[in-house]
């Protein structure tokens, strides 16, 4: 495999074949000196259109472990300010030498896009509403081992609730649970729905309450702040109320129930009860987890030599 | 391997053969090291995980008054030919504790061209700074590309670039 856009792309193996290597990856990140030398010479630049903070320090934390080396490239400070092309800004880059471009962009398909014009490997670092396949990873990563399930979700039932209409965190995360044979849920008031669900192998309900006790993960999504200019929510209270995770909804949780959360959370709309108090959260191994999958990625991509899907 | 015929299958080391070798092996360590306190064995994966662990059976046959703490070591992401050929690592490295101040002996089944041993020497420099390495193997079948040489070798075995060797409790094979 050369790039990594979106989780569609990949089978359910290579999804196993994925987070088996990051079990490598985890125990490289808990050795006193996390870092190997199998990325030594390539190159892996950022190249973030879009604010964030946690994925592009775990892309870049995930580079170094593996002594790549990296480059940021910042928009904001950038030619792009200028009036650059994509296409003249990806071309010019890649003329230095570039290895793999991590990219993440508010336009649906600009990664694709990026593939025509180098021969740079290109990973999604979430491209609108679309995909942000390493997120959807380091989550079936903290589920795998949050809940003991080398072998697949068969069985599980996760919910995915909140903002799905603009997440392409939740179209990543279902396409990798069901693959690897989850039982999803989504759930969210209709105007946060996408208006076509067709193909998406979930079940849909507005009844958190009702869905509680036999759910093994609540993956909750943040809920963006804009959308009330939109009017697509009366108010955030309401929405708090109706489909908020608090401290007596978490109490009908199962006691093994995972309360997951791809941040940055909004405290007192999704999240009103405290993390830090649930039993079930693992958000901050998510954080962890991510660099580790994304260690996986970029030695996937650029290391292995070969397409690990069809080693033995 | 399974497709070669089986007709240029040459056995050179029966079970009890290298049964013979390991505990020769294993006494040479106790005898080099004048006991076995402070050591730790370390098998390279996957072939060498068999063979760490036979002789540390043996070690604690030995000596049972001291315990040799035994791990693995998957070297992958060490290994100078990342990117040419396939790498899927083995199963996860398996080291507790630190190796600061400790004699390790790495274990492999088969000593070919080196490179293996030599990406696990810097793998072991993640894990802290022994005060000693020592190397066992098997079978050393010669070819080396490095300057690297074995402290404990079962048999020393001259064979063909081409041929493969296969190392197992059941004995040893050339085809």
């Amino acid at each position: 495999m050369k790039h990594l856009l979106s989780i569609a792309d990949l089978s359910a193996d290579d999804i196993h074949r994925l987070l088996e290597l990051t079990d490598h990856m985890v125990e490289i990140s808990g050795r006193p000196i996390p870092k190997v030398p199998a990325l030594r010479g390539k190159n892996v630049v950022s190249l973030f259109f879009e604010d964030s903070t946690r994925t592009r320090t775990s892309f870049d934390t995930a580079a170094k472990r593996l002594s790549a080396d990296t480059m940021n490239f910042a928009v904001s400070s950038s030619s792009v300010s200028k009036g650059e092309s994509l296409r003249d800004t990806i071309e010019t880059i890649a003329a230095m030498g570039v290895d793999a471009f991590v990219v993440r962009h508010r336009s649906s398909g600009a990664p694709e896009m990026i593939t025509r014009w180098t021969n740079a490997s290109i990973i999604n670092a979430g491209d609108g509403w679309h995909q942000h396949p390493t997120q959807a990873l380091l989550d079936c990563y903290t589920i795998r081992t949050g809940l003991n399930r080398r072998d697949g979700f068969d069985g599980l039932r996760i919910a995915i609730v909140g903002d799905i209409r603009h997440s392409r965190v939740a179209r990543s995360n279902v396409q990798a649970f069901a693959a690897l044979g989850a039982h999803v849920t989504l759930v969210a008031p209709p105007t946060l729905l996408p208006p076509s669900l067709e193909g998406w192998p979930v079940e849909i309900s507005h009844d958190l309450d009702a869905l509680l006790p036999e759910l093994d993960v609540i993956y909750l999504l943040r809920v963006q702040r804009e959308r009330m200019e939109e009017a697509l929510l009366p108010s955030l209270h309401e929405y708090s109320l109706l489909y908020g995770l608090t401290e007596a909804r978490a109490a009908r949780l199962a006691p093994h129930a995972l309360v997951m959360h791809p941040g940055p959370m909004n405290r007192g709309v999704e999240m009103v009860a405290d993390p830090g108090e649930l039993p079930g959260s693992v958000i901050l191994n998510q954080v962890t987890n991510g660099v580790a999958v994304r260690m996986a990625v970029l030695f996937w991509l650029l290391g292995s030599g070969a397409d690990l899907s069809e080693a033995p | 391997m399974s497709t070669r015929d089986e007709s240029h299958v040459r056995t050179v080391l029966s079970a009890d053969d290298v049964r013979r070798a390991l505990t020769r092996i294993a006494h040479e360590i106790v005898e080099r090291n004048q006991g076995i306190e402070g050591l730790a064995i370390l098998g390279l994966q996957r072939g060498g995980v068999w063979v760490a662990q036979a002789l540390a059976g043996i070690l604690s046959a030995i000596d049972p008054q001291h315990d040799v703490p035994l791990g693995s070591l998957d070297v992958s992401f060490h290994r100078d030919d990342v990117g040419i050929r396939p790498i899927v690592p083995a199963s996860v490295t398996d080291i507790a504790g630190s190796l600061d101040g400790r004699t390790i002996v790495l274990v492999d089944d088969v000593l070919f061209t080196g490179r293996t041993v030599r990406a696990a020497l810097e793998a072991l420099n993640d894990y802290g700074r022994p005060s000693a390495v020592q190397l066992a193997v098997l079978v050393d079948r010669g070819h080396r590309e490095l300057p690297i040489r074995p402290d404990f070798v079962g048999k020393n075995l001259p064979t063909s670039r081409d041929e493969l060797v296969v190392a197992t409790a059941d004995g040893v094979t050339i085809r």
